[in-house]
């Protein structure tokens, strides 16, 4: 387990399928400048599960977005494998990024567009390439996607989203990026808006994606215990950096930072007790 | 130990444009002895909001009490009018931080208005300045910096409002107060702080007692000396915090706290399964047990409705219990 | 549908609707009982209500009570075709705006707040005496095209935040464009807004037409509300006591502004939830 220090520009790219180089996102100017992630580096390789732990104001939902494209750095870059990112868009464009890297978000009730279908939602997602399989086969695929998270095709296709619970939106919001298959999926605060015991459920089928089709998944969370029991690394981010980062194990059982470990004291656990 | 609060079969539904009703809490008995946390835990739409409600004495349309009572002190608490009760119940007797007061403070006065709001409702001999400096003695008793009451609210973190709205809201040393989800929207450091001050309201005797509402378990695991477990308007269990935390008897119990996951090492080991469906629609509650269409055990007994089962001090509303009962 | 069944439960809107039928019905079926056309000389100067003319004559002697019936459909049309402007253009300006902030929205809303701070009414006199052939559609027109600028920045003020929304997230990375995106994504969401809106233009342009005819530009050749109070001005009705001629549009402008507001804070009630009276 390693502290976190500040890398070397050039440090190498070898199987990182995403990785952040001094990756820093500032708002708004002058004295009322703040910078939300300073000078971020990491790797991620392909097939990981790792996960940016860190409390609100931390950064790490905009590091999130500044992942998915949705948000354009103000410095450092974004690699896929190896290809800046800026360069990937130019090439490709975002929707050719998009199949190799989609999301899941934190609010089940405002993922959806109400006003369709719950099959026109899992049918979009076809949108994103650029020779679209026959109409038949589309639906085919959209078919075994909603069955491997799960949840009775017939049922699901037939309604609406809000005739849905928390959980079966979340699971839906799985099954539209497995249609994609894309390489990486990140989980930004995926199980925090549902109830507690439907949350095992959600985080058992990301794991099994992560077996079977070997996606890379990156969680965003504030959440360390849901972060541990899911992943195998975990990022601990504050005030913009990351201030440790190593295998789950090591930093639960032997954590160095300060902030770490205040962060850990201050978890309800259920072994051990709270010092008050 | 003096009894404080007792409610009996209480059912209190919301009643919806359409006509029908919402039985929020449907049945639900549970004491409070003087002294005590209770913890009341449950998902979501499980009713205890609406409970708390009720044991604020807050109750408002389109809620209504269908049946029950609720016994404070030996009193009829819904049977009181609305003066008295304002005047001699809420504040001194019974007070509430209900869910999200921190973000319902006025955004255009200084909290020490709140404070002095709160004093004065119920003494209104008492001079504003008077009330300010009651309210900074107490700030400083328990450690926090009295200037907060010269500040605006969003001068102040969500820790900070937090306590400080607990503090004024118990002012007039209420002998129970009832937090709702105080810590919901806290950053885990500002959660346990919230707590700490809590526990200290206790220990330096300002309450009495607390009814503690929530949908986390493990922070109950820390604070409450009982908890009861709420599910589709119903208690499920109800007894004292080891035993349900650590040896939980009812199927629903087991499930929720199989399905917390404790950043501890161990939680790798096997995977946490919590629990599969969903909760029932409150307008139409099917018969029988509320759990049974979700529960791993079920039996066919449970089309009937479980009464309360006693075993060691706890009570369980499951039919698995019968048994375990009878043979004693 | 559920949502028109909901509306029948709100008291206000069912009135307002109650009223704003009854005066469209006027409007629209009352000639057919009066016999009469708006400019048909029936009586002399003032004449007071009798039985041929149950609201009296005008200054040209015309029978006010049909001029009422068809001043108000004049009224109405104008509303209408200034609303349905207004609200396009705001709809349109504000959806623009709100979806692309940066560069375009410091655009459009300058050009919106510029136009919010020269009095409409100014704008109005100045349109009206440049266009030559004043009809009621004209006017209407140049109404709708004064009076968009709040409707596109309180569009904007909600495009902004839907636009936030997560599944406008979930539908750019699934490769969903711009036009889509504002149009199937975020507008259907706007849908009860921009009705609200839509309701809240008409009744301006109503009360717009009743200023401009009032002070003589009101359309050629027409009657309106706003011109029967022209002509009660002009010819000192008040004076001579002649309530029949100003009583009558004054009241018929107030209820059918009043039945469209009503109709609006029931649905507003509605779609906002929050706002819903307990009872």
């Amino acid at each position: 387990m390693v502290l976190a220090t500040a890398r070397a520009g050039n440090g190498s790219l070898d199987g990182a399928i995403l990785a952040a180089r001094d990756l820093t996102r500032v708002f708004g100017a002058g004295r009322h400048a703040n910078v939300a992630v300073d000078r971020l580096n990491f790797d991620i390789k392909a097939g990981e599960t790792v996960a940016l732990i860190g409390e609100s104001g931390s950064g790490k939902t905009t590091t999130g977005r500044m992942l998915l494209g949705l948000m354009p750095p103000t410095g450092g870059t974004v690699y896929y494998r190896g290809a800046d990112l800026a360069d990937f868009r130019k090439r490709h464009g975002l929707k050719g990024y998009w199949r190799h890297v989609q999301a899941v978000f934190q609010d089940p009730f405002a993922s959806f567009n109400n006003f369709y279908s719950v099959k026109r939602c899992m049918m979009n997602a076809y949108k994103l390439f650029p020779q679209k399989p026959p109409p038949a086969e589309r639906l085919a695929r959209v078919r075994e996607a909603i069955a491997m998270v799960g949840l009775d095709v017939d049922d699901m296709l037939s309604k609406y989203p809000h005739q849905l619970s928390g959980g079966q939106r979340q699971r839906l919001m799985i099954a539209r990026a497995l249609v994609i298959q894309p390489s990486v999926l990140i989980a930004d605060e995926p199980t925090s808006m549902i109830d507690a015991s439907s949350r095992a459920a959600i985080l058992n089928i990301l794991l099994e994606l992560r077996q079977r089709l070997g996606i890379t998944i990156i969680f965003i969370t504030h959440d360390i215990g849901m972060a541990y029991y899911t992943s195998d690394r975990l990022f601990i981010m504050h005030q913009g950096k990351i201030v440790e980062e190593g295998p789950a194990d090591e930093i639960i059982r032997r954590p160095q930072h300060a902030y770490t470990k205040r962060l850990l004291a201050d978890v309800p656990t259920l072994q051990r007790e709270w010092i008050l | 130990m003096t009894t404080l609060l007792e409610v009996k079969n209480l059912k209190a539904y919301y009643q919806t444009p359409a006509g029908d009703d919402v039985r929020a809490v449907d049945g639900v008995s549970l004491g409070l002895s003087e002294g005590e946390v209770l913890g009341i835990a449950g998902e979501s739409g499980c009713g205890k909001t609406t409970l708390a409600q009720v044991l604020a004495l807050t109750v408002r349309k389109p809620l209504y009490i269908k049946e029950g009572t609720v016994w404070l002190e030996g009193q009829d608490a819904l049977a009181l009018d609305q003066e008295t009760m304002r005047r001699d119940i809420l504040g001194k007797t019974i007070s509430t931080v209900p869910q999200g007061a921190m973000n319902s403070l006025n955004p255009t006065l200084r909290v020490r208005n709140l404070a002095i709001d709160v004093i004065r409702d119920h003494y209104p001999q008492i001079t504003r300045a008077e009330a300010v400096e009651r309210a900074r003695e107490r700030l400083e008793l328990l450690g926090l910096p009295s200037r907060v009451l010269d500040s605006y609210p969003h001068q102040l973190s969500g820790g900070m409002k937090q306590r400080v709205i607990t503090v004024i809201s118990t002012l007039l040393n209420p002998k129970l107060l009832i937090v709702d989800e105080p810590t919901s929207a806290l950053d885990v450091s500002s959660q346990k702080v919230v707590i700490k001050l809590l526990l200290e309201l206790l220990e330096k005797e300002i309450i009495r007692s607390i009814v503690f509402i929530t949908h986390e378990l493990p922070l109950l695991r820390h604070v409450a000396d009982r908890i009861a477990i709420m599910y589709a308007g119903k208690l499920a269990e109800l007894g004292r915090m080891e035993e349900l935390i650590f040896s939980p008897k009812h199927p629903y119990t087991q499930g929720l706290v199989g399905s917390i996951l404790s950043p501890e090492p161990g939680l790798r080991e096997h995977k946490v399964v919590g629990i599969p469906g969903r909760p029932p629609d409150m307008k139409r509650p099917p018969p029988g047990c509320r759990f049974g269409e979700r529960c791993p055990e079920r039996l066919a007994i449970c089309a009937q409705e479980p009464p309360a089962f006693e075993l060691q001090g706890r009570e369980v509303w499951c039919w698995l219990l019968q048994e375990q009962v009878m043979a004693r | 549908m559920e949502l028109l069944k909901i509306l029948w439960r709100s008291s206000r809107f069912m009135i307002g609707l109650a009223i704003f039928a009854s005066v469209l019905l006027f409007a629209l079926m009352g000639p057919a009982f009066t016999g009469t056309g708006p400019f048909q000389r029936v009586g002399g100067l003032y004449d007071s209500p009798s039985a041929q003319a149950l609201l009296g004559t005008d200054n040209f002697g015309r029978d006010v009570l049909t001029q009422l019936m068809y001043g108000t459909r004049t009224s109405l049309w104008v509303g209408l075709i200034a609303g349905l402007i207004a609200t396009l253009i705001g709809v349109i300006i504000g959806t623009l705006a709100g979806y692309w902030p940066g560069v375009i929205e410091e655009l459009l809303m300058g050009f919106t707040n510029i136009l919010i701070t020269i009095p409409p009414i100014v704008i109005l006199i100045l349109l009206s005496v440049a266009v030559d052939d004043r009809s009621a559609t004209i006017m209407g027109g140049i109404i709708g095209v004064t009076a968009w600028p709040w409707t596109a920045r309180a569009v904007r003020a909600q495009i902004s935040s839907l636009r936030t929304r997560e599944h406008v997230h979930i539908a750019r990375i699934s490769g969903v464009g711009s036009l889509e995106m504002m149009l199937v994504e975020i507008l259907p969401y706007m849908f009860s807004y921009i009705f609200m809106a839509f309701v809240l233009q008409l009744t301006g342009g109503i009360l717009a037409e009743a200023t401009l005819s009032m002070l003589g530009l009101g359309p050629f050749q027409t009657v309106s509300l706003g011109t029967m109070l022209h002509w009660s001005l002009l010819w000192e009705a008040m004076r001579v006591g002649a309530w029949w001629a100003f009583v009558p549009p004054t009241v018929f402008l107030s209820i059918t502004s009043f039945s469209l507001m009503l109709m609006n804070a029931g649905m507003d009630e509605i779609f906002n939830p929050t706002l819903r009276h307990t009872s």
